[in-house]
Parts: structure tokens; C-alpha cells; sequence
């Protein structure tokens, strides 16, 4: 595909002296250079981390904390910050910070980007770096009494652990917290119908206010990192991916894993196979808003009634086209490195077919979506004005997707850092400046056209595509052995927002280093801005708007 | 009733948990009505009676809403339409434990929400009965490697149904439902295997190298589960 091979060297020249420029800005910050396949690498000490950044978010704005790495070598820690721009996707950075193996202690990133708060979070309780200055440094994903960091190199995982049911217990026992007012400490979750799966908010309330709110995840912690590095970049790593955003987004997450170890490779992907995925994709991203929706409708209104039922309805239609497609309702395990593991199932008219009839059909479902949810008056007495939140506080905690953009942040990942056949085509990104709650369920409800859009071109581009040129998978050795330190982060755009992933290669045929960027475990972290002052029902609706996904939270 | 048939238990010595007592003392409680510990004779009507019961309880299931992961979407979707679980008279999710029957127990448990199950599942009124959905709930499924998750549903509560899948597919849960329907109606219950990790009080742990760490931290009468992963299958 002559137009993907161009781009990669076109990145390389122009990183090349946007790594000299950014040197010459950091000046005696740096200690040395690495270079990473996505970014200039820049090694700082650990107790400079706050003026790196500062100066990196001030002066080259850098605006966006996507990701914090944190690995163990066997001679140090090390913290990589990697940033980027939300202006300027493509623009990236990576800020490595190694720390002594006897004391790992380093500057926390909290004051800079507010983001850092629960990565650093989750990068002490699963490799054991310790961040100073830090405001609340505790396990964030394994209970408080866990022994051990998990994914240090010394962990020894047949020791025995013991979790407590205690730590937030009975809530009537201790019904104040906090010194003045009449404030009553209530848990909602982990087992709760508006959490949407096991999630924890201890929340703080004076009356129906929500004084204070805390977020405590970590309930569906299924050790998915552990899971893939622990796998070969083959084969064995494909399925966890499904796993991750489990709401039927399963080809999107692929997609993430698909496009680092593509680009970690450097494998060709056939353009046949590349409108294939582009097409899956979108479907997922359908399926995953209707779900978004049914249960946004779900916690406002409050029962199992028709908006629901109707969104279930769409989403089978969904389903089964792509079961025709991949084999499966959900873990669809349909990417391969290098292409699709199949071609579309035949007869090709009947299941092109089946997708113009869905497309065909969406706009009278939307309309009347439109019909029950966005014109109903009770639903826009709940959601118009309700869970504020303003765009640079949306920047400072890494917020991507729908929040982002519905906090009038046009950033869209797969127009501003192009991957797959998205750039070939025509579509729109969707952003809604109203910050709130409806903003938020506007854009996806908007984003679901845009999407049927971009299946209806993949489709025509599939049907005229001429039949001896269906090229599936490109031609990819059976054992994949990316040189040693070699290090990427790439991204994709999820459902939920910037999917990224994190790959350090050791030279075997495992990743040595595997780190998920999760955009719901960012995205959550914005639901105490929008519910602290707020009332209690706001909340939920707040929760339901963010459309948070507990496996990809938690990872 | 199939209460003559002894329930398969391994080593008697080294596991004794509440629940599994609790089954394995005579026939299944769960199956004794009141009416029968009160007349006690007369066992013709009784038994009438008792198969009455047990066919209503077959036929009314209240389910506990209840979603862990992955397999809770396909639990939705077997409620929603076009599946509809209600057809099979076990349709209406319970927001709260205290007013359901069954527990469809969907996905992976992790160590930090093991012991919330069994909380959840221990506010259940009796008779109560617990379907395991899909291999997370068998052996962890494909996580059973993993350092945090608990290697099957059957290690905190006992399970009456296995579904096995990946996520199963809803038709597969609505025939374990109603498999778990036709078991009910004839009054049998499942074994209780093997089930190592219980809620009890700190205090009452066997002192070893964790327990003498955690002391400062846990105070001797918290309710903790204990994970010996080295023993885990």
C-alpha cells in the first residue's frame, strides 16, 4: 500500500528535528535521548518530572498526559511519561524517568496534568514506584492489603493473599464523615444496577448533595496486562483484546493491539483487509453506542422499558452481521497480524444484503430514538445543564471520545492520527460544545450516522473490489521476534475514546512490557469534577453519560 | 428427591465451610417446607404438596440483576427481546439480593470482589440456587493464569448450573435455565464440590507470615477471605 508506506518515513524526518527542537527546549533537563518507534524519548531525572512537564505542557503544548508506563528492569524502575497534543495528534513525546532498584521513589506528574493522580496511582500498586508529593498514593486496583507489586519482576504468585470485606462496611455504622454538617457516607456499588458492572463510589452526602465522591475500582481487575505478556504476538494475544471493552467493541480494541505490533513489526497491512477491519469497526462502534444508550435511558428513566428493549433490538441486528462476519456474537478474536483471519462469508450479495438493510432502516430507528430521548422533556430536564464539564478540565484528566467531544474537544483519533482506510473516506467528526450530560449522549447518537456512513462506503468499495485482488492477510513470519528495546505506543480510537497501547520488546517472541491505556479508566476520573455540588441523580446520570466499561477500567 | 445420593466431597479434614454443611446435612434444606416439619405424618398429601412447591418454584424465578463482565452483556440481551427470558417464567432481574431466588453468576470474580459475592449471595433468602455463566466462572476461563482472579464461581458459593462458553450465547443460558427449572421441579440439588475460600474473621486465621504482617492493618474480628493461591486448580 504505496500511500501507508510513505507516511511512516514522513513521521520519522519530521520526528527527527522535532526531537532536535525539543532537546534544545528541555536543555540541561535531559540526561539522554532514546528514541521510541512512536516518539523522541527524552531521560530526565526523577525529582524534575513537574518542570519537564511544565515546561513540555507550557511552552510545546503538550496538552494531553495519554499514558503513564511504568516497568522494572533488572537494574531499574522506570516511568515513562507519554504525551501529546490534542491539537496536533501526531506530535508526540515520551518522557522516560528511571529510578534507583533500592528506592524507587519519583516526582508525582499530579500538579501538572491531573490524569497522573490515577495512573501513578496504578502504576504503584502494580509495579511498586513510589510518587512524591503524591496526594493520595494507594493500591487503586488490588485490595489495600494485597502483598506485593504484581508485575515487578520478583512477584511470587502462588503466595497467599487476603482481601477484607470490611473496608467499606456497613454504611449506617459510620453515617458522618468529615467534621462539620449533617453528611452521611453511602456506598453505592460494587454490586449496584446503575454502576454499570462492579463499581465502587463511596460517596459523601449532605442531604442530596454530593459532597464528596470516590470512584474505587479495581472489582474486575482481571490482570489483562499479565495475561499479555504472557503471550506470543501471534496468536496468543489476539483474544484478550475482545476482553478488555467487552461491550461489543471487541474488533475496535483488536484493532489496538493490531496496529501496535503492525507498526512494532512493521507489517504491511493489504488495503482489502484494511476497509474490512474499518467496516467491523464501525459496526462494533454502533453496537457499543446502542448500549451506551439503552442504559444512559436506563439510569434516567429508571426501568427496563422501551428504549432499552429498542436499543437491544438494533444491537442484535448488529450482532448478527457481525457474527456472519467473524464467527462470534462477542469475543470475535477476528484480526490477525497483517489482515482478517477470513474473507467476508459467501454468499457476499446476501450479507451485503444484510448491512444495507440495517443502514437502510437506521435513520427511521434514530428517528425515533430521537422521538423517546432527546425531545422527551423529562429526559432534558435530566441531562441538559446537569454533570458541567468544562474542556480544559476535560484536557487535565485525559478525558477521549464521546466525553471529550462532547466537551466541544474535536479530537478524533481516527481523523487526527490516521490509521486503517478512515482517511479515504468521508465522514465527519462529531463534537458538541454543551459540556454536559446531553452533549454527551448527542454525540453519540450522532456518531452512530457517521458511523453508518463510513459502512455504507466500505461496503460499496467491498462489492466492486475485484475478485482476484482479495488479499486478506499480508504474508507474516510464523514467530514474531521484534528486536530488543524496541519500544511503541500506539493508539486507536475505541468506543470509549484513545485506546492505546504500550509495547517494550525483549527480543523473544513475548512483549516484555505490555501497558493498556484504558480511556474509561481516564474518563471516569472526571465523574468527582462533575458530581461533587451536584445531586445525587445527577450522578447516576453523569455515570451513565461517561459510558464506562468496568473491564476496560480495570483491565 | 435425590437426597439419597451422597454428594462428592474430597478431603473432609481440610475443608469445612458453612454452606457446604449446611447442604450436606440431611436431605437439602432447601427442599424442606414448613408444612412438612409441622404435620410431619400424613405424608401423602405432603409429598403432593411438596411437589406442588417445587414445581411453583420452578416455574417463578426471581433472577438477581447482576452483572460482573463480559458475559453480563449477553445476560442483557437474553433478558431483551427477541430471547426473552421472561417466556421461560425467570424473566424479572431483582435489583436486590433479599428478593431473589436465583444468582446468574456472570464473569470473571476477582480476589477483591469474591468476598462481595459471597455477601451478595449470602443475603439471599433461601431457597436460593446459583447458575454459573460461562468459563470464568468454571476455572477462571482464560484468565486462570491470572494473579488476581479467583479460579471459579464454585470456589466462594456453590453453583447448581454450569454454562460453559465464551461468552455463552443467550440460547445457551436460557437451556441452562431451564435445566436448572426442570432440576428444581423434581427437587434435585447439585453436588457441593470442593470450595476452599470462605469469609471469616481475621482473628481466627492460622498465624502465618501474611497474617502476622496484616495484623497492624486488619482488626481481628474484620471478615476477610483468605486466597491460597498455591492451592488453587
Amino acid at each position: 500500500m504505496s500511500v501507508e508506506e510513505q507516511e511512516p518515513q514522513e513521521d520519522a524526518v519530521q520526528e527527527r528535528s522535532r526531537g532536535d527542537e525539543l532537546a534544545d527546549l528541555l536543555g540541561d533537563l535531559v540526561i539522554s535521548r532514546e528514541e521510541h518507534l512512536n516518539a523522541p524519548g527524552f531521560v530526565i531525572r526523577p525529582d524534575q518530572v513537574q518542570e519537564t512537564l511544565f515546561k513540555l505542557r507550557d511552552e510545546a503544548g503538550f496538552d494531553h498526559l495519554s499514558c503513564v508506563t511504568a516497568q522494572e528492569y533488572e537494574d531499574r524502575y522506570e516511568s515513562i511519561y507519554h504525551l501529546t497534543k490534542y491539537d496536533e495528534r501526531t506530535d508526540e513525546v515520551s518522557i522516560v524517568v528511571p529510578t534507583s532498584k533500592d528506592d524507587p521513589v519519583s516526582q508525582t506528574a499530579e500538579p501538572v496534568f491531573r490524569t497522573a493522580d490515577w495512573h501513578e496511582r496504578e502504576a504503584y500498586d502494580l509495579v511498586g514506584i513510589r510518587y512524591e508529593d503524591h496526594p493520595d498514593l494507594r493500591r487503586i486496583l488490588l485490595p489495600e492489603t494485597w502483598q506485593g507489586h504484581p508485575l515487578g519482576l520478583d512477584y511470587d504468585q502462588d503466595r497467599p493473599q487476603i482481601a477484607t470485606l470490611t473496608e467499606h462496611a456497613n454504611p449506617l455504622a459510620q453515617d458522618s464523615r468529615g467534621d462539620e454538617g449533617n453528611t452521611m457516607f453511602i456506598n453505592i456499588g460494587p454490586h449496584h444496577p446503575a454502576t454499570h458492572g462492579v463499581l465502587h463510589v463511596e460517596t459523601v452526602v449532605d442531604g442530596e448533595q454530593v459532597v464528596d465522591l470516590d470512584p474505587d475500582i479495581g472489582y474486575l481487575h482481571r490482570s489483562e496486562e499479565q495475561m499479555c505478556q504472557m503471550g506470543t504476538y501471534r496468536h496468543q494475544i489476539m483474544p484478550y483484546p475482545d476482553r478488555w471493552d467487552y461491550i461489543s467493541a471487541g474488533l475496535l480494541n483488536e484493532w489496538a493491539y493490531a496496529r501496535t505490533a503492525e507498526d512494532l513489526a512493521d507489517i504491511e497491512v493489504p488495503e482489502y483487509a484494511q476497509i474490512i477491519r474499518t467496516m467491523g469497526a464501525e459496526l462494533c462502534r454502533i453496537a457499543s453506542h446502542m448500549i451506551a444508550l439503552g442504559t444512559f435511558a436506563l439510569d434516567v428513566y429508571g426501568d427496563f422499558t422501551a428504549i432499552f428493549m429498542y436499543a437491544m433490538r438494533d444491537r442484535e441486528i448488529v450482532q448478527n452481521i457481525l457474527e456472519d462476519l467473524t464467527g462470534q456474537r462477542m469475543m470475535f478474536n477476528y484480526f490477525r497480524l497483517g489482515g482478517v483471519v477470513w474473507d467476508l462469508p459467501e454468499p457476499r450479495e446476501e450479507f451485503f444484503e444484510k448491512i444495507r438493510d440495517f443502514i437502510d432502516d437506521l435513520p427511521e430507528a434514530l428517528e425515533e430514538y430521537h422521538d423517546m430521548i432527546t425531545s422527551n422533556e423529562i429526559l432534558q430536564a435530566r441531562t441538559v445543564g446537569t454533570g458541567v464539564l468544562p474542556p480544559e478540565v476535560a484536557k487535565s484528566y485525559g478525558a477521549t471520545g464521546p466525553v471529550a467531544r462532547g466537551s466541544g474537544i474535536d479530537y478524533d483519533l481516527r481523523r487526527d492520527d490516521p490509521y486503517g482506510y478512515y482517511d479515504k473516506l468521508d465522514w465527519d467528526v462529531v463534537v458538541e460544545d454543551g459540556c454536559d450530560n446531553f452533549s454527551r449522549l448527542l454525540v453519540r447518537m450522532r456518531e452512530v450516522e457517521e458511523s453508518a456512513k463510513i459502512i455504507q462506503q466500505c461496503v460499496d468499495l467491498l462489492e466492486d473490489w475485484p475478485e482476484d485482488e482479495r488479499n486478506i492477510q499480508a504474508n507474516v513470519p510464523r514467530t514474531l521476534k521484534p528486536d530488543e528495546d524496541t519500544e511503541i505506543y500506539r493508539a486507536v480510537e475505541g468506543a470509549k475514546g484513545e485506546l492505546g497501547i504500550y509495547i517494550r520488546a525483549d527480543g523473544t517472541d513475548k512483549p516484555a512490557r505490555f501497558k493498556i491505556r484504558s480511556p474509561c479508566f481516564s474518563n471516569l476520573q472526571t465523574l468527582p469534577e462533575m458530581s461533587e455540588g451536584e445531586y445525587i441523580p445527577d450522578m447516576i446520570a453523569s455515570l451513565g453519560s461517561l459510558d464506562i466499561v468496568l473491564g476496560e477500567v480495570d483491565r | 428427591m435425590s437426597s439419597e445420593q451422597k454428594p462428592f466431597v474430597t478431603d473432609d479434614t481440610q475443608v469445612q465451610t458453612e454452606t457446604r454443611d449446611a447442604r450436606m446435612a440431611g436431605a437439602d434444606d432447601r427442599f424442606n417446607s414448613k408444612l412438612r416439619e409441622a404435620f410431619g405424618s400424613s405424608p401423602f398429601i405432603l409429598t403432593k404438596f411438596d411437589k406442588f412447591m417445587n414445581w411453583v418454584r420452578g416455574s417463578s424465578m426471581f433472577m438477581l440483576q447482576f452483572g460482573i463482565a463480559c458475559c453480563s452483556i449477553e445476560m442483557m440481551h437474553t433478558y431483551a427481546i427477541k430471547h426473552d427470558l421472561d417466556r421461560f417464567a425467570a424473566g424479572v432481574p431483582r435489583a436486590s439480593p433479599r428478593q431473589a431466588d436465583v444468582i446468574i453468576v456472570p464473569g470473571t470474580i476477582v480476589s477483591k470482589f469474591a468476598p462481595r459475592m459471597k455477601r451478595v449471595y449470602d443475603q439471599m433468602p433461601e431457597p436460593k440456587f446459583v447458575v454459573g455463566m460461562g468459563s470464568c466462572t468454571i476455572s477462571g476461563g482464560p484468565f486462570q493464569e491470572s494473579y488476581n482472579v479467583v479460579k471459579g464461581a464454585e470456589e466462594v458459593i456453590p453453583v447448581d448450573i454450569h454454562i460453559p462458553g465464551c461468552p455463552p450465547r443467550p440460547e445457551a443460558l436460557v437451556y441452562g435455565i431451564a435445566k436448572l427449572q426442570e432440576r428444581i421441579a423434581n427437587g434435585e440439588s447439585s453436588p457441593v464440590t470442593v470450595k476452599p475460600y470462605e469469609l471469616e474473621q481475621f482473628g481466627d486465621l492460622e498465624r502465618d507470615e501474611i497474617v502476622d504482617k496484616l495484623a497492624e492493618q486488619i482488626d481481628e474480628d474484620d471478615l476477610v477471605m483468605r486466597y491460597n493461591w498455591a492451592d488453587s486448580p
